[in-house]
């Protein structure tokens, strides 16, 4: 199987977990988490330097799921990664689960910044780059926010941030999928040209199919440029990709997958790429 | 015990800065994180000796204290300062969800706390710090009075390995004041003990409680002081005691009386031992510009006010026993 190919077959296998996940929890944002499936897994798969089998290892890559609600993408991201036992994801949300609906670092191995409150990430990144900066590491830091997210001003408060240092350390993904909990982004509060606000603050944009992970790959690679500026990608997603019946639908951004749901979406994903 | 100040003292927020650039020389993971008042707080010392280790974010508090939180996962301990109000409101939900949420190693230094920017008004006085900071799950909650006191408290805040608040005054405060032992986070430091009332304090308020626990020595009453800088943890025994040999309590506070000493004060005493209190603090209103002794007069932090308050719970405790 060629690479592309193959790491399309492991998107698939994270998508039927997270719909496990969700089902089992009986709660849960499927759709935010199926957006960034491919975004999480080129991550995670190819480009994060990391040592799942040392979580807190001083020099690795940072990475800070902003948009919290997709925890369970990155659940199950970090288990196919072997940060820890992919048994432990059918708990999610459980009571004393250490898969929390939220990402939390204190109870989960693998998780660099707590989230769940929108519009934090990226700012934790400016100080997570600037940290490794003063200590003369080359460690990156990667944010992932939603589109939907970056209504919180504070996201633009950290790029002003990031710019003024010239964090070229820095990459904030947009997984822009285009709809949040009320309706699609551009009726709930418009952003109109997100590349082109990026850019202005000060950091160099480049877009990509957020599906493919080739093309992200090669985002990636353009991002770790030394420019003296920090990156921004903007990938374009589908909310709810892989199952027809939540695709584009803000309806799935966090409704429960009952015992229907459930089954018709297994169907789907049972069909290899 | 006499309650004669004899030194001239100094700004709380010039001792905060003095410190920072002391522990600062010794400590290379010490950053200090400022929202464009670092000439108002202080900070702006440390930004000339450790221009590397200085980072002024603008006017951007939500902003600085997120940055704070991911600084102190890669092995730094930020000190972030802005003014107390828009430290614990502005970037309330940052402290919440990052800082305290996930016990960050973040000192969060609340400066011209009180009505101790008193010109400015009520848009930037903080009467409501204490309240927030202290129902944050895992946050030491600190606020010095003395200058000696304030060292000690900015250095035992950056040795704890945790989220600490320290509320910091604009104005000045006495070199020293006669308090029992060292400062040591979690523990009240008792200035005298009394059988008719207990005054506890905490903060800037101990000179002003001094001068009435003088005027009602000099009537002939038996009054204990009882200074308690660590709101959080708070020390129940130090204050239980307190409370059983005077069998009345009156708190004094440059907070509101909502959610700050006063509060603290009655939750424990109302479980460990039932005794009266008042409060002595900023009412449930909003602070105003003017003279900073006129406002706090106004307010009832002088110390005629906490005399009246004392004897009135002297009475309550008379009635309640008779």
């Amino acid at each position: 199987m060629a690479a592309h190919d193959v790491m399309a077959e492991q998107c698939r296998h994270l998508r039927n977990r997270i719909v496990d996940m969700a089902h089992a929890a009986g709660s849960g944002h499927c759709g935010g988490s199926l957006s960034c499936v491919e975004i999480l897994w080129t991550l995670y798969g190819q480009v994060l330097r990391v040592r799942p089998s040392e979580p807190l290892w001083p020099d690795r890559d940072r990475f800070i799921l902003s948009k919290g609600h997709a925890a369970p993408a990155l659940y199950a991201v970090l288990a196919q990664r072997g940060f820890f036992d992919p048994a432990m994801l059918a708990t999610l949300r459980k009571t004393g689960s250490m898969l929390q609906g939220h990402p939390d670092m204190r109870k989960t191995p693998g998780i660099d910044m707590s989230a769940g409150s929108l519009g934090m990430g990226i700012s934790a990144g400016v100080g997570m780059a600037l940290a490794a900066r003063l200590a003369g590491k080359d460690f990156r830091v990667y944010v992932l926010v939603g589109d939907g997210e970056l209504q919180e001003g504070q996201n633009w408060e950290a790029m002003t941030a990031a710019s003024k240092y010239g964090l070229d350390n820095l990459v904030v993904i947009v997984d822009l999928n285009g709809v949040q909990l009320d309706g699609p982004v551009e009726q709930v509060m418009p952003m109109g040209d997100i590349p082109g606000k990026l850019a202005q603050f000060g950091l160099d944009v480049r877009g990509c199919d957020g599906h493919d992970c080739a093309e992200l790959s090669a985002a990636l690679g353009w991002a770790q440029q030394l420019t003296g500026r920090p990156k921004a990608i903007v990938a374009r997603t589908v909310k709810g990709k892989g199952v027809s019946f939540m695709e584009g639908q803000s309806a799935w951004h966090g409704k429960p997958l009952a015992a229907e749901g459930y089954r018709l979406a297994k169907a789907e994903l049972a069909v290899k790429p | 015990m006499t309650a004669g100040m004899a030194s001239a003292g100094k700004a709380q927020r010039l001792i905060l800065g003095e410190t920072l650039v002391e522990l600062g020389s010794a400590d290379e993971r010490i950053v200090v994180l400022d929202a464009d008042v670092s000439s108002s707080t202080q900070t702006c010392l440390f930004a000339r000796a450790f221009p590397k280790r200085f980072f002024n974010f603008g006017i951007t508090e939500a902003n600085m204290v997120s940055a704070a939180a991911g600084m102190s996962t890669c092995g730094l301990i930020p000190v972030v300062s802005t003014f107390a109000l828009f430290l614990s409101l502005r970037a309330g939900d940052q402290v919440r969800s990052q800082v305290a949420g996930a016990g960050l190693n973040v000192k969060l230094i609340g400066g011209y706390a009180g009505l101790s920017d008193f010109a400015d008004g009520a848009s930037h006085q903080s009467v409501e710090d204490l309240a927030i900071m202290r129902v944050m799950p895992g946050m030491t909650v600190i606020a010095p009075g003395s200058a000696n006191e304030t060292r000690d408290a900015v250095r035992a805040a950056i040795e704890h390995v945790g989220p600490v608040f320290l509320r910091i005054s604009r104005e000045v405060v006495p070199d020293d004041s006669p308090l029992t032992g060292p400062f040591r986070i979690g523990v009240a430091r008792p200035v005298c003990q009394g059988t008719d009332v207990a005054l506890v304090t905490t903060g800037t308020m101990l000179p002003t409680v001094l001068a009435a626990w003088a005027h009602m020595q000099a009537e002939g009453l038996s009054v204990g002081v009882l200074h308690v800088p660590t709101l959080k943890p708070l020390d129940e025994p130090a204050l239980v005691a307190a409370a059983r040999m005077a069998g009345a309590v009156v708190t004094v506070e440059e907070h509101s009386i909502i959610g700050g000493l006063g509060s603290a004060v009655c939750e424990t005493l109302a479980q460990f031992r039932p005794t009266p209190v008042i409060r002595c603090g900023i009412p449930d209103q909003f602070g105003e510009s003017g003279g900073y002794a006129e406002i706090l007069q106004r307010a009832g932090l002088d110390w005629s006010s906490i005399v009246r308050c004392a004897k009135r719970v002297i009475a309550m405790k008379k009635e309640m026993n008779s």
